[in-house]
């Protein structure tokens, strides 16, 4: 029994038929958060420079049943090819927003459950704020909880996404958690690909325990169709360390979405990320770090290149509350124009309201450096190659920001199998 | 009877990082009116420290003992105060004031101090007169009175505009913390005749350095030496000659 | 009107406002309009009282740089509850071209003018208070430079708000035409009132090839008192459109007062090489709100602009730099540097910065930077140990970080500023 139908106009109409039959409270008031708010417009600050016309006008459905395993086992092998070191990482494989047994390889020294078997939301997503969260809680049917025990040393552990669509659009909304407790520490790799046209629509609950480390590197690979809409949200305990990197390539439509909150002291929590687009392509990195305690640290540097028609959206926020006295908070965003017809729409913005604090922000945008290329090419080097490498530069700076070296040099990998020789050519 | 300054059991400590730390561990020390002290001592014995704490910087608590000035109770004062009394501190590292105009500072400054002591406030043209002569004794460039505050001023002209202050704000005693470092020669020789400048019965200087050379010109009345926030040692100028020559090693060794 | 709405993206807080209950135009007190500047209430020109004494030791001391000779004559044209009462210099501006009048008059005696460019930068449409203004303006200034004609003095309206529950509408146009430029200075007091007022203010700037238009604002309405009670809502639309190839137009402003600040002095920079500037000092204490900033639109090849914008919070006020820069796709080379820095003063206050940066030309540079942070320690212990009182040092530290805004202000307003700025502190300290 349900009302919600006649109020659900705009792009939440794709979603009515499975918004209408949901049982459990939290996915009926994300339902009726939703109903009232309906799913995001420009007119929205947090959507600004984002719009969601890219979900189309055809309705989405659940994904069947039965899957392809040879496509599935395709895009895994890529994945896995990638760098030599993947295929002996344990993973864990959701098709679809599913688990898929059959092609994960489960870690051993950490405590892992499903979704479908138990559900849990979380303490931190915030439906009612977050159009994108609530469509996930309410139709949410997997996802992995992960649990790394006090003073455990989980190692890596790859969580690996992938999508396959036919000729109907899906949708999926797996819910992931991960629990990193007092002292321990995890090396998480997220792994985003897919074919086909599919809507990605994740949220993932992070606790980093007091004293305890997450390594945390996604690399999403979309397929060219897909919009991959995600949301994190990351809580760090005192003396522990939040260390993430996203690496944005793939979907027609890409948001990365991470809320980071420093709630106790001495947390410490990079957001950095890097994107490279080209044709229609849309990425955007949002993040809002909170500093909720005092004597945390932030940092973030988060880099653009886009070609073509791309557009590269930035928005950071830093909240600094009024108990977060000896605030560190740094930030750099910075744009690489390839294309005349190429966009960056960036907003780093500061909220503070603790005095004794040391925050900064910077921006650039421009062009390649004529003084740098011209350097190169004096040098004997072709002018398309110079490009390269000074782009190649570029992003490999943030890439240099990962901590953990198989995550580090596997995001080289797959940029360099995917713009390989390819220059920046529109 | 009083005496000009009077230091006696001084205790204090900061709190870096959430640690407590403990730096002076009783220091006692009189100085006569008229008379060039001076204090010498390894690294981290709290001879920075010590010229902080008589100056008034907040963030180093007293924790016992007394600082007398001219018979006042210094430690009750604020920093403005102490300095309207007569006390002058040459910063080891000047601190720059982007944007703050150094005649507009210095001005703003002396008639505040003037001000406190019952004095006649400057108009402009009569002070800017008297700060283009002073300058002009320590060889400043005359367009150092329009640079913001030390902000991009070379070591050794932040160390020369300190000696400006001193020079305007005509203080009765002056600390100069390790205001020869890093001056050459000439430099140094500058800064000594400023600071000889002032020399009279009235005027009293604590001067800590690690070199004999300022001395040379200075020509002090008492050497101290301190170590772990105390003062170990007291002698006439040859202890300065002394330590120059054979270094702290065998004096901390005697006290240990 | 209808279908307007208030923006809702702006940080600042604020009763409904009962536009039914405002008074659209109050006429001031029925006597002889002054004659002169000598007839002009006394306490309105405080400002100007500086005009006559000898200031260039006084100007070094402050740290106000203006080279020798730049110093020009002001005129004024002061509004009074948006009636214009008082406009001298008129006489030397007619030799010189210039038309400086209130715009009432500028309607009768140059309605081509007027007509050919009232509205073109702000259309009535463009924003719920913009709107208003166009439907109740009253009065306000109107200057035409013509070509070639260099401004022979800086020109001044001083708008106040006189009485009781008047809302303030002004209408301001400046058009200077090729080759010509002109300083136009606004200041702004009211004297204290319970109930907030409000003030929706429109000013437009037209500037052809090579014309330059330097707008310097110093605003110390009414904030309220300690208690965030009463004060003026401040809501003005300031926009300039650099029309001509290598125009120039700044905007300079210190804004200590009023209870609400919400305005975006902007540039729209459509002739080739035409330049923009943004320099802005926002100081809040108490319960003052402010949320003002710039918007630069690049629509030509090689256009500039530069953004310098130093925010001060103290008290339990909250102030936001909120700042636009677009390089539209034909806007090659353009290139746009922005600085804010906020300070703040005490820890019941906020500083926040949201810059907008878009850019869909890939030959255009664009570079922000923005740091937050309080007054050091270190920087008030050396101020102290040389004599000066925490709000001594306060004040000159405050000033110092302001410098790049307040060196570009016309050097009788830069002094005013500086010690406006003290005043705004004060009681923040300690």
């Amino acid at each position: 029994m349900n009302a919600l139908s006649k109020d659900m106009s705009g792009p939440l109409a794709l979603f009515a038929n499975r918004l209408n039959t949901l049982a459990g409270p939290e996915r009926q008031a994300a339902a009726g958060a939703l109903a009232r708010t309906g799913l995001p417009d420009r007119k929205s600050e947090a959507w600004h420079y984002t719009a969601l016309r890219a979900l189309g006008k055809q309705d989405y459905a659940a994904p069947p049943a039965q899957v392809d395993d040879g496509a599935v086992r395709a895009l895994l092998d890529e994945v896995l090819r990638a760098h030599p070191a993947m295929a002996g990482l344990p993973r864990v494989v959701f098709v679809n927003g599913r688990h898929a047994p059959a092609f994960s390889a489960l870690p051993d020294d950490v405590d892992l459950a499903f979704f479908a078997q138990a559900p849990r939301f979380g303490l931190q997503a915030a439906p009612d704020r977050d159009p994108l969260v609530a469509l996930n809680t309410a139709l949410a049917e997997d996802g992995l909880y992960l649990r790394v025990p006090a003073g455990v040393d989980g190692g890596h552990v790859m969580l690996v996404s992938l999508g396959v669509a036919g000729a109907e659009p899906v949708s999926f909304h797996p819910r992931h958690t991960v629990v990193v407790e007092k002292e321990a520490h995890l090396r998480l790799i997220c792994v985003q690909a897919g074919q086909g046209a599919y809507f990605h629509n994740p949220v993932t609950d992070i606790v980093v325990e007091d004293g305890a480390r997450l390594e945390h590197v996604t690399v999403q690979t979309e397929a060219a169709q897909a919009i991959s809409l995600g949301t994190l949200y990351a809580h760090v305990g005192h003396q522990s360390v939040y260390d993430s990197f996203v690496l944005g390539l793939g979907g027609q439509l890409a948001r990365h979405e991470v809320h980071a909150r420093l709630g106790a002291t001495r947390g410490v929590v990079h957001v950095n990320g890097a994107q490279r687009l080209a044709g229609q392509q849309v990425g955007d990195i949002t993040s809002v770090i909170t500093h909720a305690a005092s004597d945390c640290t932030s940092r973030q540097t988060v880099r653009n290149v886009l070609d073509g028609h791309a557009r590269g959206v930035f928005q950071g926020k830093v909240l600094v509350e009024r108990v977060a006295q000896k605030t560190d908070g740094y930030q750099m965003n910075q744009a690489l124009l390839l294309s005349a017809d190429a966009e960056i729409d960036a907003k780093p913005e500061l909220e503070i309201y603790a005095d004794d604090v040391r925050c900064s922000h910077g921006a650039t945008v421009g062009a390649l450096d004529d003084e740098q290329l011209f350097y190169l090419r004096s040098r004997g080097i072709p002018e398309h190659e110079a490009r390269q490498i000074l782009i190649d530069a570029f992003l490999d700076e943030t890439i240099a920001l990962v901590t953990d070296a198989t995550a580090q040099t596997f995001c080289r990998a797959v940029l360099a199998a995917r713009f390989a020789g390819k220059g920046d050519v529109a | 009877m009083s005496q000009f300054l009077e230091i006696s059991g001084l205790c204090a400590r900061i709190d870096a990082d959430g640690q407590e730390k403990q730096i002076l561990r009783g220091v006692d020390l009189s100085i006569p009116s008229g008379e060039v002290h001076v204090i010498m001592g390894p690294n981290g014995s709290g001879k920075s420290t010590l010229s902080y704490v008589l100056a008034g910087r907040e963030d180093y608590e007293v924790t016992a003992g007394t600082a007398t000035f001219h018979g006042q109770d210094l430690l009750a004062m604020e920093p403005e105060e102490r300095a309207a009394a007569g006390l002058f501190l040459a910063f080891q590292s000047p601190i720059e004031l982007p944007g703050v105009n150094n005649a507009n500072f210095l001005r703003t400054a002396v008639n505040a101090v003037r001000r406190a002591r019952g004095q006649e406030e400057l108009d402009a043209v009569a002070f800017l007169k008297m700060a283009r002569e002073a300058a002009k004794a320590l060889s400043m460039a005359p367009d150092m009175l329009k640079r913001n505050v030390n902000v991009g001023f070379s070591g050794g002209e932040k160390k020369r505009n300190e000696v400006l202050q001193m020079t305007l704000l005509q203080p009765t005693f002056a600390i100069l913390d390790e205001t020869d470092s890093g001056l050459d020669v000439d430099a140094l020789r500058i800064v000594a005749e400023g600071v000889n400048r002032l020399r009279a019965p009235t005027f009293s200087a604590l001067v800590i350095t690690h070199h004999q050379k300022l001395l040379d010109y200075l020509v002090p009345d008492r050497i101290h030496v301190m170590a772990r926030g105390r003062i170990i040692l007291s002698g006439g100028p040859e202890l300065a000659r002394q330590i120059d020559q054979e270094g702290y090693t065998k004096f901390l060794a005697e006290v240990a | 009107m209808a279908g307007h709405d208030r923006a809702k993206w702006a940080k600042v807080a604020y009763p409904p406002i009962d536009y039914q209950d405002a008074h659209y135009y109050a006429a001031p007190r029925k006597k002889p309009g002054p004659k002169s500047l000598d007839e002009v209430d006394p306490e309105l020109l405080r400002t100007y009282e500086k005009l006559g004494i000898p200031l260039h030791e006084q100007a070094l001391l402050a740290g106000v740089e203006v080279p020798e000779g730049e110093r020009m004559p002001v005129a004024v044209d002061a509004v009074f509850d948006s009636v214009s009462v008082a406009t001298t210099f008129r006489k030397t501006l007619e030799e010189a071209g210039v038309i400086f009048c209130p715009i009432s008059e500028a309607v009768k005696e140059h309605p081509d003018l007027v007509r050919k460019y009232l509205g073109t930068v702000v259309p009535a449409g463009d924003n719920f208070f913009s709107a208003l203004n166009s439907a109740v303006f009253t009065d306000g200034s109107f200057v035409y430079v013509p070509k070639g004609v260099r401004c022979p003095m800086e020109l001044s309206t001083y708008f106040r708000i006189n009485a009781k529950n008047t809302g303030q509408f002004e209408r301001t146009l400046i058009v200077v035409e090729e080759g010509a430029s002109v300083s136009y200075l606004e200041g702004c007091t009211a004297p204290m009132r319970d109930e907030n007022q409000l003030h929706a203010a429109v000013v437009e700037l037209v500037a052809m090839d090579d014309a330059s238009i330097k707008y310097s604002t110093v605003q110390n309405w009414y904030p309220g008192d300690e208690n965030g009670r009463g004060g003026i809502y401040n809501f003005v639309t300031k926009r300039g459109a650099c029309r001509g190839a290598r125009s120039k137009i700044s905007w300079t402003q210190v804004e200590t007062g009023s209870a609400i600040t919400w305005k975006y002095p902007s540039c729209i920079l459509q002739g080739e090489g035409s330049v923009g500037e943004f320099y802005s000092v926002a100081v809040t204490n108490n319960h003052q709100q402010a949320d003002t900033g710039t918007k630069m639109i690049h629509l030509g090849r090689n256009t500039r602009s530069t953004i310098i914008a130093k925010t001060i919070s103290a008290g339990r006020s909250d102030s936001t730099y909120r700042g636009l820069v677009r390089v539209q796709p034909k806007a090659s080379g353009a290139r746009n540097f922005t600085q804010c820095d906020s300070l703040l003063i005490g820890d019941q206050c906020g500083a926040h910065t949201v810059p907008y940066i878009e850019s869909r030309n890939m030959n255009a540079r664009i570079e922000h930077e923005a740091t937050t942070s309080k007054i050091s320690e270190d920087q008030l212990f050396y101020c102290r140990q040389r004599g000066l009182s925490e709000e001594d040092a306060v004040g000159l530290i405050v000033n110092g970080f302001c410098r790049d805004v307040l060196k570009e202000l016309p050097m009788e307003f830069a002094v005013e500023a500086q010690k406006l700025l003290q005043i705004s502190l004060e009681g923040s300290v300690g």
